[in-house]
């Protein structure tokens, strides 16, 4: 089996791309699908870009030509409307054709507005119904155990999520299980559906939470690629038998500024012609 | 808001003393024979030839019957402790990694409380997962929190899900290992404990999504599932002796429903059609019989025998089966007054 990559970057043939300049690439692909159907949760795939980046293009073992293969980690995606930015991350991965991100929403596509696993190569789970990933990479951990596999299974949560009680039974049944192939992502952009999620249903202190549970916990800004690869590899190098979370901190809209300043909702509405600006204000923050 | 729905009593005489009996009691009345842990003791042994399976459970391995596996099999037996959310998600994710979980519970969790995980993480991917749940509908005397009533009729909605209702420890047996060998999810009611033994009488052999005449009768048929079918074999016993024929088709499978043995048996004129079930009359095998013989243009003097659209009383189960009609002796004179009509 492959060793475990921790340099900057998979060493993919002769690539030498930065992970910023990843990030930046996600959040176009992000961007042009909202372009195309109009809408789409683009607040949070720009906020999630830089956590994406160093997922697929530092930590992640995977083959973009075989999604099933064996040895991969599994990549579980419980907020099924993140969905933009997982697919922009698999475009960016090689998973799927970037011309197909013009299908993005639309009849028969393999990108649906939610993730859902029938539909796209590398979409593992179906989600959009929140606080199931959480329970379902503990199956896999344990199934994963039991074949002797090296693979680890990472799920990405949003913080509104933590709301779901069946997210903390999952939490919990990870620690009793000791699965130390389990590495949650929390995207605390501290928004959901009615408000601050803060505000909604308080998951904080989160990291108290997690450790009081039995987890090992950290909290990085979400935004700052380095802390968040520093965070990863603290993560999967870690000895111990236990579960492990990273809290990332991200701004919603992240990259696009005069979104970053709107008054930022869980849905972030853009007016048609802003699209173009939207990839205009990415492309002046584009690593040099 | 009533602060009791009984009267003060005073406590009967100890010998007429009827009490509810404990979770881990059986359903088998005395003298009849039985089995014990039919489900456990096929799962254990399927283990051995199926490498894949794995049993989980949410705090109820003793209550059903997954402790024979467990103790034959520790090493593939996960505790889940109370948590029947990630219970369900859990055996989602270990079906994803290529095994075949078993998952027990009450009936009541899991169809209430788990219903979310078991259809998104389960059913919608058509994964490899086997929910096998005590205490259906009227098995137990403990009042609604246990009483699965309303099971089928949660699940039926349900895409993708096989729904089995076993009447014996013999069904129970054949059940488990056909569904072992399907590739699918499954939702199977469980007969826990010393569980009757009665179809060894009769040719019968378990076939996921068969429905089986047991018996001929020329008056009656009995469309039925479940422990239900055991009544319904007792009583057309007992009505024999009234000179009224009642022939018995046994439906295990209550989904995929098997329409063209059912609607086979109802196109046979002049006999009264009785489905019973232990489960509320809505939405379960009643109903789905009749909207089927509905479709198709079939029309015989239907009755249905299950429980009433109400949260039943706690208390010894012959009595709650006497007072809500599922009783032996209750089909019999339900039969006898309808064919005096």
């Amino acid at each position: 089996m492959a060793e475990r990559i921790t340099d900057l970057e998979m060493p993919r043939a002769g690539s030498n791309v930065s992970l910023a300049e990843r990030a930046y690439r996600i959040r176009r692909h992000a961007v042009r699908m909202g372009q195309v159907q109009g809408q789409g949760y683009v607040g949070q795939a720009l906020g999630v870009a830089d956590v994406l980046a160093v997922a697929y293009f530092h930590a992640l073992r995977y083959r973009p030509e075989d999604t099933l293969w064996e040895g991969r980690d599994r990549f579980l995606l419980s907020i099924g409307h993140y969905a933009i930015a997982l697919y922009a991350a698999l475009i960016e991965a090689g998973v799927l054709p970037e011309e197909e991100l013009e299908t993005y929403g639309s009849d028969e596509s393999r990108m649906p507005m939610s993730g859902m696993a029938p539909y796209t190569p590398g979409m593992e789970i179906t989600g959009g119904s929140l606080g199931h990933g959480l329970g379902i990479a503990v199956g896999m951990c344990m199934g994963l155990t039991r074949k002797r596999s090296d693979s680890f299974v990472y799920n990405l949560l949003s913080d509104g999520e933590l709301g779901e009680g069946s997210t903390w039974e999952a939490a919990m049944s990870a620690a009793h299980h000791k699965l130390d192939n389990l590495i949650a992502i929390v995207d605390f952009n501290n928004q959901q559906a009615d408000g601050p999620s803060t505000a909604m249903l308080s998951s904080e202190p989160v990291t108290d939470k997690f450790e009081a549970f039995g987890w090992h916990a950290q909290r990085v800004d979400g935004n700052d690629i380095e802390a968040v690869r520093k965070a990863f590899d603290l993560a999967r190098g870690l000895k111990e038998p236990r579960p492990r979370v990273i809290v990332c901190d991200t701004r919603m809209a992240k990259g696009v500024p005069f979104l970053e300043t709107r008054d930022i909702t869980h849905f972030i509405r853009v007016e048609p012609h802003e699209w173009a600006l939207a990839l205009e204000a990415l492309e002046k923050g584009r690593p040099r | 808001m009533r602060l009791s729905k009984f009267a003060p009593r005073h406590a009967a005489n100890a010998g007429e003393r009827k009490t509810t009996s404990a979770m881990i009691a059986s359903i088998a009345p005395d003298g009849v024979p039985t089995r014990n842990a039919p489900f456990g003791h096929t799962l254990a042994r399927l283990a051995h030839q199926r490498p894949g399976i794995v049993g989980l459970t949410a705090d109820l391995a003793k209550y059903t019957d997954l402790h024979v596996f467990a103790q034959e099999h520790p090493d593939r037996f996960y505790q889940m402790g109370m948590a029947e959310q990630v219970l369900m998600s859990a055996a989602a994710g270990l079906a994803r990694e290529g095994f075949t979980p078993f998952a027990t519970t009450y009936a009541v969790f899991a169809s209430r409380r788990a219903y979310d995980f078991i259809c998104m993480a389960i059913a919608e991917e058509k994964l490899n997962v086997k929910i096998v749940c005590a205490l259906p509908g009227l098995t137990t005397g403990y009042g609604p929190s246990h009483q699965a009533t309303e099971d089928i009729a949660i699940f039926r909605g349900m895409p993708n899900l096989t729904i089995i209702d076993p009447c014996d420890a013999l069904d129970i047996e054949q059940a488990t290992e056909a569904i072992a060998d399907y590739n699918g999810p499954v939702y199977m009611r469980l007969l826990r404990g010393k569980v009757p033994v009665v179809l060894d009488e009769y040719d019968y052999t378990f076939q996921i999504g068969k429905a089986r005449l047991l018996r001929e009768g020329e008056d009656v048929l009995f469309i039925s599932s479940g422990l239900m079918t055991m009544r319904a074999l007792e009583a057309a016993k007992a009505l024999e002796a009234d000179r009224i024929g009642c022939a018995v088709l046994h439906v295990p499978t209550i989904k995929p429903l098997d329409t063209e043995t059912i609607l086979a048996a109802a196109r046979r004129p002049g006999r009264l059609m009785i489905v019973t079930e232990n489960h509320t009359i809505i939405g379960g095998l009643g109903e789905g019989v009749a909207a089927l013989l509905m479709r198709e243009g079939v029309g015989p003097v239907f009755r249905q025998i299950a429980l009433p659209d109400e949260f039943l009383d706690a208390g010894a189960l012959p009595t709650l089966h006497d007072r809500y009609g599922i009783s032996t002796s209750e089909l019999v004179r339900r039969v006898r007054t309808w064919s005096e009509k």
